[in-house]
């Protein structure tokens, strides 16, 4: 039989604040444990939670940017359940009228747009942190995450591989980023993502038993742990054995999901609405200052670059997919208007010297505009695109302007027809054999005279007009 | 009681999930008390309330909200002051897994 998998992902985005949802303390990843708490976060008797604003203003522009409805009453509730690294013995969530329903993200698949409808977005809490004692039977809490913001972005199982799964994913990620509201860093749990998958056979419209998948802290870990779980679980199936719904961690050394005991119990949450929070009414004007803050999206930003661009695909996938390079390139395209030659230097010079010195574009010590100078000196022959190399890597590391470079260290390229000529009849007279090689057809000996030039010129002769040059200085040579 | 809102296995599993040890007398008492209540409850069943907006909340304030403000937090010295068992950094509990 034919199976198909059905696939929804859950996807945990932590929130770029200041302060916790629900109190002052810092949000600050790596102060020392229990130093970002009070007593809200710690969960002290008689103390009560205020929301932070600017929460639910992010929640609001996701739910802008995802395509969702916006609830116009929206509140908290209690989901109750013990566990060490939660402090009340309940985490406050939203249940019933969650701030956003109903949206949707669409991705290319294999040239296909396919639309993944999210179900819904709410607002809550994270827990603290635990750490295992590997030789006393102990646990060690720390509360400084306790109250993080977090937006649950719940998909609906519109998702029917791991590739898809994976796409999506990205695609949620690049909106939280570009939207400012999340780091989007998986490795460091900043953006999580859990999927239940289950499968049936092509055709059927019932869906499955399904499995929860956790543990995945990369894009492509979620691949590989949907790409396993799926044949694992077909597997089983064609043994005419029953899946078990459970949850299942993903091992990533062995490459492999473990299932996990679990307590029927344990998903018994019981949500009550929560008394300490009042609702939460988001009016138009709310709305409508947010949507007013939202930037050009990931989505719309690929089509008009590849319309007003004309970028190739691989291009455009690199620069959008961190907004302030995409500003980058844009800002040097309006200071040189040859946009597949800027794409060309920043995909290779530019990103190689960020990702050394590990810098932002946003900061980076080439300004657009002095990369744009930098072009137009090729562009009009004052120097080669190797010496361009050269002086890139000085603007980068002294912060100066390309002219300035080429001015001080005397890069000029050397256009001056009569003095190449000189150079380029001294390397033929230097040379004999390997002219006479050449002329015998060893035509690729051409490269070993651009070089002998080059070397005689520090790099700086004008490389077309060596070629035009050398290649009728030889052909004479031939017919002489 | 016969016609129970809610069985003796409900409320085992409840006293589970609140981690609450009952002896079998509590356990039996509890449902016949737990059983009253909701029984009472019931009669507010009894009136029209098709076309009333549920109630959110006790009070009719809406949107209490402060500002993404630092304001300080606790040392850990006394974060940690109340613990059954700490070490000076951490809250220490037993194992969990
Ligand atoms: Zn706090």
């Amino acid at each position: 039989m034919e199976y198909e998998a059905v696939i929804g992902l859950e996807v945990h985005a932590q929130l770029l604040t200041e302060t916790k949802i629900f109190c002052g303390c810092s949000t600050k990843f790596g102060a020392e444990p229990n130093t970002n708490v009070c007593p809200v976060c710690l969960g002290m008797p008689g103390v009560l939670p205020v929301v932070n604003r600017k929460v639910v203003d992010f929640a609001i522009k996701l739910a802008i940017a995802t395509n969702c409805s916006i609830a116009s009453v929206s509140r908290f509730a209690r989901k109750n359940y013990f566990y060490p690294d939660l402090p009340k013995g309940y985490q406050i969530s939203q249940y019933k009228l969650p701030i956003a329903e109903n949206g949707w993200i669409d991705v290319e698949v294999g040239g296909n747009v396919r639309r993944i409808r999210i179900r819904r977005i709410h607002m809550e809490e994270d827990a603290g942190k635990l750490i295992h004692d590997e030789h006393q039977p102990m646990s060690y809490v720390d509360f400084n995450r306790a109250g993080v913001p977090l937006l649950e972005i719940v998909s609906e199982p519109d998702i029917r591989t791991p590739e898809e799964a994976a796409l999506y994913l990205k695609a949620l990620r690049d909106i939280v980023v570009y939207l400012g509201i999340c780091d989007g860093n998986m490795e460091e749990g900043s953006f999580r993502c859990d999927a239940n998958v289950s499968l049936r056979p092509i055709g059927s419209r019932e869906l499955g038993v399904k499995t929860e998948l956790k543990n995945m802290n990369s894009f492509r870990n979620v691949q590989r742990a949907l790409e396993f779980e799926i044949r694992r679980q077909r597997a089983l199936l064609e043994r005419g054995e029953r899946i078990t719904q459970e949850t299942r961690l993903w091992d990533a050394a062995k490459g492999v999901t473990i299932g996990m005991r679990a307590k029927e119990e344990e998903h018994d949450y019981r949500y009550f609405p929560d008394p300490d929070l009042v609702p939460i009414v988001i009016d138009k004007a709310w709305i409508e200052k947010m949507r007013k803050t939202i930037p050009e999206l990931p989505n719309e930003k690929r089509r008009r670059f590849a319309e007003e661009y004309g970028l190739p695909e691989k291009d455009i996938e690199i620069l959008i997919s961190d907004r302030s390079l995409a500003d980058y390139f844009e800002e040097t395209v309006r200071y040189f208007n040859n946009p597949k030659m800027v794409s060309n230097w920043i995909l290779s010079e530019l990103l190689r010297e960020l990702n050394r010195s590990n810098c932002s574009p946003s900061n980076c010590p080439v300004s657009p505009q002095n990369l744009a100078q930098l072009l137009e000196l090729i562009d009009n022959g004052t120097i080669s695109g190797k010496i361009a190399k050269t002086v890139f890597e000085e603007m980068y590391s002294s912060g100066k302007k390309a002219s300035d470079i080429v001015k001080e260290r005397g890069l000029k390229q050397v256009a001056d027809e009569g003095l190449l000529e000189q150079i380029i009849e001294e390397v033929i007279r230097s040379h004999p054999t390997e002219v006479e090689r050449y002329c015998r057809g060893e035509v690729k000996l051409m490269g070993f005279f651009v070089g002998q030039i080059m070397k005689r010129t520090q790099g700086k002769a004008n490389p077309k007009l060596v070629n035009e040059i050398l290649s009728n200085k030889l052909k004479n040579s031939q017919q002489g | 009681m016969k016609e129970g809102k809610i069985s003796l296995e409900e409320v085992k599993h409840i006293a589970k999930l609140a981690r609450l040890r009952l002896s079998e007398n509590e356990e039996e008492l509890m449902t016949h008390q737990l059983n009253n209540i909701l029984l009472y409850m019931e009669k507010l069943n009894e009136l029209d309330t098709s076309n009333i907006e549920p109630m959110h909340h006790a009070v009719e304030q809406v949107n209490v909200m402060r500002d993404d403000k630092l304001k300080p937090s606790l040392s850990s010295e006394k974060a940690l002051s109340n613990a059954p068992q700490q070490n000076g950094v951490f809250f220490v509990v037993p194992k969990v897994l």
